[in-house]
């Protein structure tokens, strides 16, 4: 797209696309948080008991 | 990960790449269950059902297959699987009551944490689903299709949808201020969605 003067595009369109990157960014941000919240406990304690049930009949 | 020649691995050895990996994907699978459950009580519970799930079920997975996506694909059916949908919709139903969405004139202007977990709420499960792997879990449209056991055109009709009632009713508030109930003003918009995407 090298065009030297973009074509004006109409104002609601404009609009709608920032609100979608607004909206867009504002959702991996959310995910992130969560994703970068330590874990709790409960979810390591877990595996470390299926490794002491002995895990693994065959 | 195992290298491509090694020879067969033992069912330990296997089972403890298999844990590294599950342990690193935790964080993932709590995010994914926090979209799904809204609630993050719910939301862990159901991550640590997913993950028992997941180990008891690891002789099926292939190692060195897509694990995160096989692990959502878990999550996903197990709160299905458990009704779990009814949390949210009590979760939704509480938020709504107390909560008025806030018109936004600028389009640039942030949007707020709250006002975009409430929107999320308000989508169908199935597009709320879709707009969540693919735009902030890092899935192909590809992989949330398989997670979700649908078509990829599926999955990128159902995304487009809910970014678009997303947008509608960020813009518009789920609360009408003639006092109609939000539930009422939010079919009002996904409707008026339904029916600008219904008109390709």
């Amino acid at each position: 797209m090298a065009r030297k003067a973009a074509p004006k595009r109409p104002p609601a369109l404009d609009e709608a696309r920032l609100r979608q990157q607004a909206i867009g960014a504002q959702l991996r941000q959310m995910f992130e948080d969560v994703v970068n919240e330590p874990v709790p406990g409960e979810f390591l304690d877990i595996l470390r008991r299926a490794d002491s049930d002995g895990a693994d009949p065959d | 990960m195992a290298g491509p020649d090694r020879p067969k691995m033992t069912d330990t050895a296997r089972d403890d790449v298999f844990k590294t990996g599950l342990v690193a994907l935790i964080p993932q699978l709590r995010a994914f269950a926090r979209t799904l459950t809204g609630d993050p009580t719910a939301a862990d519970d159901l991550a640590q059902d997913a993950m028992i799930k997941a180990w008891d079920a690891r002789a099926s997975f292939e190692i060195g297959t897509n694990m995160k996506a096989w692990t959502f694909m878990i999550l996903r059916n197990q709160f299905y699987s458990e009704k779990r949908r009814s949390w949210r919709q009590t979760q939704l139903d509480q938020e709504s009551a107390e909560r008025t969405l806030v018109a936004v004139d600028d389009p640039s202007a942030p949007i707020a944490l709250d006002e975009l977990r409430l929107g999320l709420a308000m989508l169908p499960s199935e597009q709320r689903e879709a707009l969540v792997l693919v735009g902030a879990g890092g899935f192909a449209y590809e992989e949330a299709a398989a997670i979700c056991g649908c078509a990829v055109g599926t999955v990128k009709s159902r995304v487009s949808r809910a970014r678009r009632a997303l947008q509608l009713i960020l813009e518009h508030g789920a609360y009408d201020r003639d006092g109609k109930a939000a539930s009422e003003a939010m079919g009002s918009i996904l409707a008026h969605a339904e029916r600008l995407s219904g008109a390709r």
